[in-house]
Formats: C-alpha cells, sequence, structure tokens
C-alpha cells in the first residue's frame, strides 16, 4: 500500500475516530517495496493542499526515510528552476519538469508501499496486518 | 461509449461477476447529466477530488472512473481508494483498477490509484474526507451469511492450495446477501456516509433495488437534516412499470 493512502487512513474502532491519536496510524515492522511510476507534476502541485504534512512527516520518520523538510512544499518548489530568477511565467504546464523536491515527493507518496507489516493505532493501540500490500481493517467480533 | 475495464483475470468463484447493477452504475456515472454535476461539483481549480467505492468486488467501477477521470469529471487528478470485505476481492480489484489506469495513453494525465484495502463497510476511512463515494451494496433481501467464519474464510486455508467450495459460496454471499428488505448492509453504510463525505462537497452514489423501497430510503436520507438531499439519477430493468434498479445521489447542499 502507498503512503498517500494512509493521508486518509484511521483505525476502524469507532471510539478511537474522535481522538486526535488514531490519525495517522503507524507502521510497524514493514516491508517497504519502490513501484516505479511516471511522476505526475500537475498531480502533485495539486495534492499539496491535502497533505497532513506533520504526520507525513512522523510516517516517514517511523519507516526509516530520509526526512521531509519542517513545512510543505510550494507548487513551485516543484518545478524544475521555479525558484531561480529566470521566472517560469509563460511557460506551459505541459514543459514544466519535476524539480528534485517533486521527485522526492513522488517517490515518498506514490512509489513507497508497504508490502508486509503492521499498522498501529496511536489511541488504543490495535494493529492492522498489511500482507501482500493489501491492509487489513478487519476486527475480530468483540470489537466491532 | 466509454470503454469498460478488462476483469478477465479475476475468478469469479469468489469475486462478485460484473452484472446489470455493475452497468448501471458505470451508465450513470457517465452520463451527461451527472458528469455535467460532478465536474461542477469539482472544478479544476480545486484540490484533486478522492473517490472511494465501498464493496469494490472485481474493481470494474472504480477501474472505469479512475480510467475516465477526464471524461466523467473534467480533470484527469482524481484519486481513487477502494474497500471490500473479501481479501480475494481486494487482490482482484487492485490488478483491475491499476491495469486500467496504465491502459491510458496519456501519462501525464493518468488520475492517481490509491490502494484497495480489507476492511468493513468504510470503517477505517478517516472522517470527511471522501469526496465521492460510491456503493452497489448486497442489496437482495436473503439471509445474511454467518460472519463467524469470515477470518478462516478469508484467506486460502493454511495447508491448502485453493479454497473450498464453501468458502466460495460464503465469498459470493458477502456480495449479495442483504437481509431483510435487502437493507441491512445498506442502512449500516448510510450511517457512515455523513461522517466519511467530505464537508462541502462530498456526494455519494448508492444503488438500490425496488425491494429495498428505494423512496423510504431516500426520504430517510432527506429527514438526515437541513440540506441532505437525495434523488435518483439512474434506472434499469424497467418491470411492469416500475423500476427495478436505481443509482440514489445523495448529497448536501450548505445553507
Amino acid at each position: 500500500m502507498k503512503l498517500l493512502t494512509l493521508n486518509f487512513l484511521t483505525c476502524a474502532i469507532k471510539t478511537c475516530k474522535t481522538n486526535a491519536s488514531s490519525f495517522p496510524l503507524h507502521p510497524r515492522d514493514a516491508e517497504l517495496e519502490i513501484q516505479e511510476a511516471d511522476v505526475n507534476l500537475p498531480f502533485l502541485k495539486n495534492i499539496l493542499p491535502r497533505l497532513m504534512w506533520e504526520e507525513l512527516r512522523t510516517i516517514c520518520k517511523e519507516l526509516g526515510l530520509p526526512d521531509l523538510p519542517p513545512t510543505p512544499p510550494t507548487p513551485t518548489d516543484l518545478i524544475s528552476g521555479g525558484n531561480s530568477t529566470d521566472t517560469t511565467e509563460g511557460r506551459t504546464q505541459a514543459e514544466q519538469e519535476p524539480s528534485q523536491t517533486a521527485k522526492d515527493l513522488h517517490r515518498v507518496l506514490l512509489e513507497t508501499c508497504i508490502q508486509e507489516g503492521k499498522l498501529v493505532c496511536g489511541c488504543c493501540g490495535h494493529e492492522y496486518a498489511v500482507k501482500e500490500g493489501v491492509a487489513n481493517f478487519l476486527l475480530p467480533g468483540h470489537l466491532v | 461509449m466509454l470503454p469498460t475495464p478488462s476483469t478477465s483475470h479475476v475468478c469469479f468463484d469468489r469475486v462478485y461477476e460484473p452484472a446489470e447493477d455493475s452497468y448501471l452504475l458505470l451508465d450513470t456515472l457517465s452520463s451527461s447529466t451527472e458528469s455535467a454535476f460532478l465536474s461542477e461539483r469539482f472544478l479544476q481549480s480545486t484540490a484533486p477530488p478522492l473517490v472511494l467505492e465501498v464493496g469494490v468486488g472485481s474493481g470494474v467501477v472504480l477501474a472505469f472512473v479512475a480510467a475516465n477521470a477526464r471524461s466523467i469529471f473534467g480533470r484527469h487528478d482524481i484519486l481513487t481508494l477502494g474497500t471490500d470485505i473479501n481479501s480475494f476481492a481486494c487482490q482482484a480489484a487492485s490488478q483491475t483498477v491499476s491495469t486500467a489506469v496504465k491502459d491510458e495513453e496519456q501519462h501525464e494525465e493518468r488520475s492517481i490509484f490509491l490502494d484497495i484495502v480489507n476492511g468493513d463497510l468504510a470503517s477505517s476511512i478517516r472522517p470527511h474526507s471522501i469526496d465521492v463515494f460510491i456503493f452497489n451494496p448486497p442489496y437482495v433481501p436473503a439471509e445474511l451469511p454467518d460472519f463467524s467464519r469470515h477470518t478462516d474464510y478469508n484467506a486460502v486455508p493454511e495447508g491448502k492450495t485453493k479454497t473450498s467450495f464453501e468458502q466460495d459460496s460464503y465469498l459470493l454471499e458477502l456480495s449479495y446477501a442483504g437481509g431483510e428488505d435487502g437493507m441491512v448492509v445498506t442502512n449500516r453504510m448510510l450511517e457512515q456516509i455523513p461522517d466519511i463525505l467530505s464537508k462541502g462537497r462530498g456526494v455519494g452514489y448508492v444503488l438500490l433495488c425496488a425491494q429495498n423501497k428505494p423512496d423510504i430510503v431516500k426520504q430517510q436520507i432527506r429527514d438526515w437534516g437541513s440540506g441532505w438531499q437525495a434523488e435518483t439519477v439512474g434506472t434499469s430493468g424497467k418491470k411492469a412499470g416500475w423500476e427495478k434498479l436505481h443509482i440514489v445521489r445523495i448529497w448536501k447542499n450548505d445553507d
């Protein structure tokens, strides 16, 4: 499962949902796999406002991945040469090239996949297994 | 007509095979009225919408949305996510959606397929994160299967190389048996909808059959409170003057 998916998941136990510590779920004993995909620059620029950045940084740290910057990149940061004095105005979307920041973000969000391991709720401690890239959120009868 | 995604790799002994209900969802979501509604609700200038399908089965509906985002939403940068209680369906649907997205010729314009997770309805979804919700429920009025066997039946039995006949029957029952009025599972799902839909723009599409009493269901949704709307936006299978299958759109108009 992709790390971006974790941006939209929480503990399946009802009473945890109102507790802030149930998000994000914390990966444990994770086996990671890189599944290469084409960089989609327009998508990366548009998804920025939907990312829970602090939580994403926590997940990366817990997985032992390189640190993400403390604040999220801006759309301009994602364009190659976007911060140089040479203005990017006039260049169409199609001519824009992804910056290293964009490539790094793409690798974290969409190419880094948890193949095996667990996702742990920070509120109740329940562990959800990930097998063959599929997370299992089914609860034993007494927890439903 | 937009192409229907391939499900030729799916074993229909234990995963629901695309049928009239699935195709009605495809037709309705890609109809001119719904694509106009969705394109206006999710303008290109706004953050990418997240589409969640609960009970993906073969994945044909989610794959269709993922592969035809440009026609349906007027934008390609949508996110798709699925859940299913059947782990075999999760594996199958994951392949269906990723293949459908990869088959898109324009690499720069592909939508983003996240994952299929194995879960009960939308229980693992972060509150208010879903923009478009799709559900083709187990809607047949038939006794619910015995869930106590689920953990055993949700994987290939240890020491075996394939599933048993009883196991396959159980997994298929999950995909169609809906209990009393065929509404037991759907009612549980409807209860979760106000909590998962994004505020201001969330919209749901739920399939119902005539035995589910769609008019009563729609009224119950409108009674959730001020602003909640429920309308039939697609039907099929006219039988003696009444429609057999309905697609109900559920949304909230902010006051």
